[in-house]
């Protein structure tokens, strides 16, 4: 955050449709809300869902006008996917920090021959990225029971950059997440948070 | 901690929230990103309202104006390209007038996030001479539901409520209100009133002038429009969603905010326009604010200095301060570019998904040397490699009418046409007449997937449940085409490519037009995968690739000369790959 003048917090998500971004912004939301902030997000429907890059934004604050975050200003990258991180990386200010899942999902482009996915994608991670946490969220998910948590033990580990919404994450939990994924949410969470220490 | 009374919603559930405070009856629509999510957030109070996807936004615009004339609140709701569909309607209703109030929500995409076209629904206002509400966020959308209302009974005017993509799909915090009563129909007989006959048309015409006074009138009073008096050196004038990037780009210039978008405030304008130095016109998409600012002989910065294709944005405003501060050399705003290691990423568009049942027609017309002419809908991505089979698009319903030109033309090739099963209901049954009636003989095939697949499975004539969540009758797509003339009618399941192989190759050595569905429900409406997952054993794989030409997210080949494989988490088992592959190197995964 930067002096007194502008107070909002602003946070990017991106991965690839299907897995789960937005319930991590609709959780921020609610974290954000519960602190007392005015906050605004932004989410993609339609076209884009079908397996494609997928961009959601949350912005948080004293009050805030645009729901969109512009490039150069994100506090913090939350990325489901290695390529995706990278693709927007210039979201980021600079020193903001990157959480990174380390999944890879390979884009139709690959498979048909027509481009590649980066043998080298951590060296560009770890290049791009000054202040940088990549976390094998997927294994993490496994372990507790289910591979669909992976985003939730991400928002886990993300969550040190949120310090003003520190107290608020598991009512945040428990008001976005259906009763029989709570639990398990909340573990993904905790676990998530661990890899930040 | 004490949760504050405010709620979380997006612009869409917003404006459903704010059609039932108002105490609205009946609300008519059809899907469309970015405008779907209204009615079926307003559907959750089906006990308070009536609801309906009409088969297209015409009849959806015709049936609301009945219900106002009924004297009830109504809604109507579409994307901008649907408000071309309803233009009819719209055009000869501003005549005739509203009884109860009549809000016609059009979303608009800026930017074509999932649209073939990025038109300015405020030209349809201006047109139709209707006046504009243009939310900036959801606490505005809730909250001008209710004047609509109010000042589309006052002046029995439409009224229309132009959102965009960004003002539908972000989320802010609104204060919810309680329910007004809602008004009882009671439809009172007065030809003169509701019949525009030239003879009382001619009087309606004039009427529509005179109301247009009032409006103009009624706006300078208007709360949605405010002036919010800073620097005097710099005053914008901004509309909708433009202010709130405004606010984060100038925040301590002069803002005339303008939440009643058309017809404007002249003596609001004026008063602004002449206390400022500079005068700066934001608005998103066409320049018809600034236009008329210059008509009213103000000097004004906009268009000149910030483009109006693709959607507006706070690094666009950020490019527009350093161009007004010409002195300001030292800080220039450039948008940061991606990363260099980002240069050579693999892109990742939208695909058709795992286990579509689109995918098995693509593949077996992959086979003919014919032109695929099509349309709005998931199909459309058979457009992108490895399918590439799709030749045109251009709107609801035109992949049959499309079809029937290039083939009346005189080209040697055959023409496929393809709609999708909600787009036969919406207009594609009209086009499939001018082919059977005309002599046409393009094939024509309606992708049947039992739902309104892109914008989040919707119901729509075919599938035998309304928007209230009642069973009715499910119209027969093979019936309808029978009815029409149709002589050759063929039923498929695409997910057998032999038996739709058959079929296409049957449809083509069939001398005139004929009709094929392909027909399974989308796995993501049902939640189910198809059949049990696959798996490529490698010791029988020899490279051959046949399976990635299916253009199945699930089969991966993670880099060159490496043999593919299938990603069990998100494979829906539909078996097309097993059917594609020469070797036997693909088979089912027992549980």
């Amino acid at each position: 955050m930067s002096g007194s003048k502008n107070t909002t917090t602003n946070i990017i998500l991106v991965g690839v449709g299907g897995q789960g971004v937005l319930l991590v912004s609709t959780i921020i939301a609610e974290a954000a809300i519960r602190a007392g902030m005015d906050v605004k997000t932004n989410e993609v429907h339609g076209m884009a869902q079908r397996g494609g890059s997928v961009l959601a934004q949350v912005r948080f604050g004293e009050k805030v006008y645009s729901p969109l975050v512009w490039e150069g200003t994100a506090d913090i990258l939350i990325a489901l996917e290695e390529v995706e991180a990278l693709r927007h990386a210039h979201f980021l200010k600079k020193g903001g920090l990157a959480v990174v899942s380390a999944q890879r999902i390979i884009p139709v482009t690959v498979s048909s021959g027509k481009a590649q996915y980066p043998a080298d994608i951590e060296a560009r991670l770890a290049r791009a990225f000054s202040n940088l946490i990549v976390l094998d969220a997927l294994k993490t998910a496994h372990g507790l029971g289910n591979a669909k948590a992976a985003n939730i033990v991400t928002l886990g580990a993300a969550s040190r950059g949120m310090s003003a919404l520190e107290s608020h994450w598991n009512g945040a939990i428990e008001q976005c997440v259906a009763e029989k994924h709570r639990e398990l949410n909340k573990r993904a969470f905790k676990a998530g948070g661990e890899y930040s220490k | 901690m004490v949760r504050n009374m405010k709620t979380l919603l997006t612009g869409n559930e917003a404006i459903a929230r704010g059609a039932w405070e108002a105490g609205v009856c009946a609300a008519f629509g059809y899907p469309g990103t970015p405008s779907t999510e209204i009615l079926e957030n307003l559907a959750k109070r089906k006990d308070d309202v009536y609801l309906e996807w009409a088969p297209n936004e015409k009849v959806a615009m015709e049936a609301a104006i009945g219900a106002s004339y009924a004297g009830v609140r109504a809604i109507v709701t579409m994307k901008h390209v649907g408000l071309n569909v309803a233009a009819d309607p719209l055009m000869t209703h501003s005549y005739v007038g509203s009884e109860g109030g009549l809000l016609i929500c059009v979303a608009d995409d800026p930017g074509q996030h999932s649209s073939q076209n990025e038109q300015d629904s405020r030209h349809f206002a201006r047109f139709a001479k209707i006046p504009v509400l243009e939310p900036a966020d959801s606490d505005e959308a809730l909250r001008y539901m209710r004047y609509g209302f109010e000042l589309s009974e006052k002046y029995k005017t439409p009224v229309m409520i132009r959102l965009t993509t960004r003002v539908s799909h972000s989320r802010s915090l609104v204060t919810e209100g309680e329910r007004s009563t809602p008004k009882t129909a009671n439809f009172e007989r007065n030809p003169s009133r509701f019949c525009p006959l030239p003879v009382w048309g001619r009087e309606m015409r004039k009427r529509v002038e005179t109301r247009l006074e009032a409006l103009r009138t009624e706006t300078e009073k208007s709360p949605l429009n405010s002036i919010e008096w800073g620097d005097k050196k710099l005053g914008i004038i901004a509309e909708g969603l433009a202010y709130g990037y405004v606010k984060e780009v100038f925040p301590s210039a002069s803002i005339l905010k303008l939440g009643w978008a058309w017809p404007y405030p002249d003596a609001l304008i004026r008063e602004f326009a002449g206390s400022v130095e500079q005068l700066v016109i934001v608005e998103e998409n066409e320049d018809i604010l600034e236009e008329h600012v210059r008509a009213m002989g103000f000097a004004c910065k906009g268009r000149d200095l910030i483009s109006g294709i693709g959607e507006l944005s706070v690094p666009k405003l950020l490019t527009l301060r350093d161009r007004l501060d010409e002195s300001n050399n030292s800080e220039i705003y450039t948008v940061p570019a991606p990363v260099a290691d980002a240069a050579d990423l693999p892109a990742r568009p939208p695909v058709l998904c795992p286990g579509c049942p689109h995918r098995g027609l693509f593949f077996a017309l992959g086979k003919h040397d014919v032109l695929v002419t099509g349309d709005i809908g998931c199909y459309s991505l058979a457009v992108f490699p490895p399918l590439s089979r799709t030749d045109t698009i251009l709107c609801m319903g035109g992949g049959f009418s499309v079809a029937q030109g290039i083939d009346k033309a005189g080209e040697k090739r055959r023409v496929v046409g393809i709609v999708g099963d909600s787009t036969f209901f919406h207009s594609g049954i009209t086009g499939m007449l001018d082919v059977v009636y005309n002599k046409g003989k393009s094939v024509l095939v309606v992708l049947d997937n039992r739902t309104t697949a892109m914008t989040g499975h919707q119901d729509h004539p075919g599938t035998g449940t309304t928007l209230m969540g009642e069973p009715t009758t499910a119209v027969s797509i093979e019936e309808v085409g029978r009815a029409c003339g149709m002589k050759k009618v063929a039923t498929v399941n695409p997910y057998d490519l032999k038996e739709t192989e058959k079929a296409v190759s049957e449809a083509l050595a069939f001398g005139e037009t004929s009709l094929i569905v392909t027909r399974a429900p989308c796995p993501l409406r049902t939640r189910e995968p198809v059949g049990n997952r696959r798996s490529i054993d490698s010791s029988k794989c020899k490279s051959c690739l046949a399976c990635v030409k299916l253009g199945c997210p699930a089969i991966e080949v993670t880099e060159k000369g490496k043999k593919p494989a299938i990603n069990e988490e998100l494979c829906a088992g539909c078996n097309l790959c097993e059917q594609v592959c020469a070797f036997g190197a693909i088979a089912e995964v027992s549980k």
